[in-house]
């Protein structure tokens, strides 16, 4: 119970100036200003890690794991997101990033990406058992979308496709494929995930369609960078050996699951508040000829994760330039119904609404709270400057009804009660009997 | 907190005749209200899809109009009210794929004639009334619970 709420994305409250960058950007309007510095409602966070990007002073981070963590097991796998391969200038070879993880301390190292395989064929049997019955289907690949539409668009979660997420199989399939070759227990083998986000980490920790993840840590590629890189120049890329295809390592940049799935009736959109102008649409029934969306909080896609070390567009050109060397085979008919029936690939808990915009429980609260909001908001000044520490006049309307900021919040408003006063002052000023005045001491000395 | 069922909520939005750039905008706000006041998912999309067809017609086919949203615990009311030119045939506009939807309005994919019927379809009630030269009227109501 104590990790209902556990995000990865939190505050350095020393670093934090209290500026309005962050509120104002957050989708689900997650944050506000008390005593000056920002506050994360908990409840309405999704991790998109909108607000670490924004902050100009970097006082919003990612908790994530560190290497040393990775101790903690007596054997212990590597989970490279496709992401990590477009960080690293003038290396040419999957094997060579794979090779410099392994001298990091793992016993053995993973592509993600190979798991991206099976998760596009696990994804192409459900659409093909969906027959178009729901239209358009939705990636459950970005944590962050998930809790994106469970928060705003419940209506769209059953359009979700309840498939778990690559990193998730990789787990799987990973410490499965090492006990059986090591003879080894599983509880001592620890699979770690190189994460380019921090809502991974938030999903294993607190995981969507399971109960418990499969994967043990998450390790930032930005923490991860400065050590791999100077292993990776020593590194020999035939020590581990590279799995995935060209359409794996894709899923890095937005539109890869897409093209994995080899449907051309897909839209691929990045950035999260672009993202929701189209689950808008989504939810409007404007886009039901489409047969797959893939939803992606960052710019560009995971590459464009806020844990990563390159520039986005490098790292995405990178990765597009790369995969078409990926040596990886083609999955058969076999390698996936073998996977089907031995691992878990579908979730296993449903996904619920979120609605924490809820304004109450009872709908004629409810009701009585928004007209009491329209008329605190037709009184506001309507600039939505966000000086209030609320990200716009609306939503300060909406946190004076709940009850946690007053309307002397809005500097205008307290600027307009100033010059009340004062002018009430000067006015009362003018009120002391004259008669008072011409017996003070100077009038009488004179 | 006394609860009172006979709280009700009214909101009105007022529509330019042939402004596609504001259309759907106040449906838009009509669905965000739904769910802040915590509707139930499927009942928001009804009532987003009909108002958004209703604020449509204000603007393909109106001199003008308002759309009204009400709310009561019982009852969400959308009226779609404007100041004519009115429908000559109520019944033959009632019909799926019948459109009177001039170029301009066709040009950007509207006017498929499904703006009645798909209000029909989504409403538990559904009232019009119109007077050539006067204005037509649609009431649309969905029951909560």
């Amino acid at each position: 119970m104590l990790e209902q709420y556990y995000h990865s994305v939190t505050l350095d409250r020393g670093k934090c100036k209290g500026c309005t960058n962050c509120i104002k950007r957050c989708p689900t309007e997650a944050i506000r200003f008390a005593d000056g510095k920002a506050r994360i409602i908990g409840e309405r966070c999704i991790d998109c890690g909108e607000c670490i990007r924004v902050c100009p002073y970097h006082a919003k981070v990612a908790v994530t794991d560190s290497l040393s963590s990775i101790n903690a097991f007596k054997y212990k796998i590597a989970l490279p997101a496709p992401s990590l391969y477009g960080q690293f200038e003038k290396v040419d070879k999957f094997g060579k990033v794979l090779a410099g993880l392994k001298m990091l301390g793992f016993d053995e190292v993973y592509e993600v990406a190979r798991a991206a395989d099976y998760t596009a064929a696990f994804i192409k049997r459900e659409m093909e058992e969906n027959r178009g019955r729901i239209k358009p289907l939705i990636s459950s690949a970005c944590p962050a979308i998930v809790r994106l539409i469970q928060v705003r668009f419940p209506e769209l979660i059953k359009n979700i496709i309840p498939i778990s997420s690559p990193m998730e199989i990789a787990a799987q399939i990973a410490k499965r494929t090492f006990c059986e070759k090591r003879g080894v227990k599983p509880e001592e083998v620890g699979a770690f995930f190189i994460t380019p986000c921090a809502a991974k980490m938030t999903v294993v920790r607190n995981p969507i369609g399971m109960d418990k993840s499969f994967v043990d840590g998450c390790i930032s590629i930005m923490d991860i960078y400065g050590p791999l890189c100077s292993k990776i120049k020593k590194a020999k890329s035939e020590d581990v050996l590279h799995m995935a295809t060209e359409f794996g390592v894709g899923w890095a940049n937005a539109g890869g699951e897409g093209r994995s799935l080899h449907k051309n009736n897909f839209l691929a959109v990045d950035g999260i508040h672009n993202v929701i102008k189209v689950l808008e649409e989504i939810e409007n029934g404007k886009l039901s000829d489409l047969d797959f969306f893939e939803g992606l909080s960052c710019v560009g896609g995971c590459v464009g994760g806020p844990l990563v070390f390159e520039n986005s567009f490098v790292a995405q050109n990178r990765v597009r330039e790369l995969k078409s060397s990926a040596q990886g085979n083609a999955l058969t008919c076999e390698e996936v119904e073998k996977e089907v029936s031995s691992i878990v690939w579908r979730f296993q808990t449903e996904i619920t609404s979120k609605p924490v915009m809820k304004l109450a429980e009872d709908i004629s609260v409810a009701i009585k709270k928004m007209e009491e909001m329209n008329t605190i908001y037709e009184q506001l000044p309507g600039l939505d400057c966000g000086s209030c520490g609320s990200p716009n006049c609306r939503a300060l309307a909406e946190d004076i009804v709940r009850g946690y900021a007053t309307e002397m919040d809005c500097i205008f408003k307290l600027k307009e009660k100033v010059k009340m006063l004062a002018q009430e002052m000067i006015e009362l000023s003018e009120k002391i009997p004259l008669g008072k005045e011409t017996t003070s001491e100077e009038d009488v000395k004179e | 907190m006394e609860t009172t069922d006979n709280v009700t909520m009214c909101q009105y939005y007022s529509i330019e005749a042939g402004n596609f750039t504001l259309a759907g905008e106040a449906a838009g706000q009509i669905k965000n209200n739904l769910k802040q006041l915590g509707i139930d998912a499927a009942l928001v999309k009804k009532v987003a899809i009909a108002s958004y067809e209703a604020e449509m017609n204000l603007v393909i086919h109106s001199n003008g109009g308002r759309l009204i949203f009400k709310i009561n615990p019982k009852v969400i009311t959308i009226i779609a009210q404007d100041d004519g030119p009115g429908i000559k045939d109520i019944e033959l506009a009632m019909k799926e794929g019948y459109s009177t939807a001039p170029d301009t309005a066709r040009e950007l994919g509207f006017g498929a004639g499904m703006g009645l019927p798909n209000m029909k379809r989504c409403a538990d009630r559904f009232v019009i009334r119109s007077e050539e030269g006067k204005g037509t009227e649609v009431e649309l109501s969905f029951n909560l619970s």
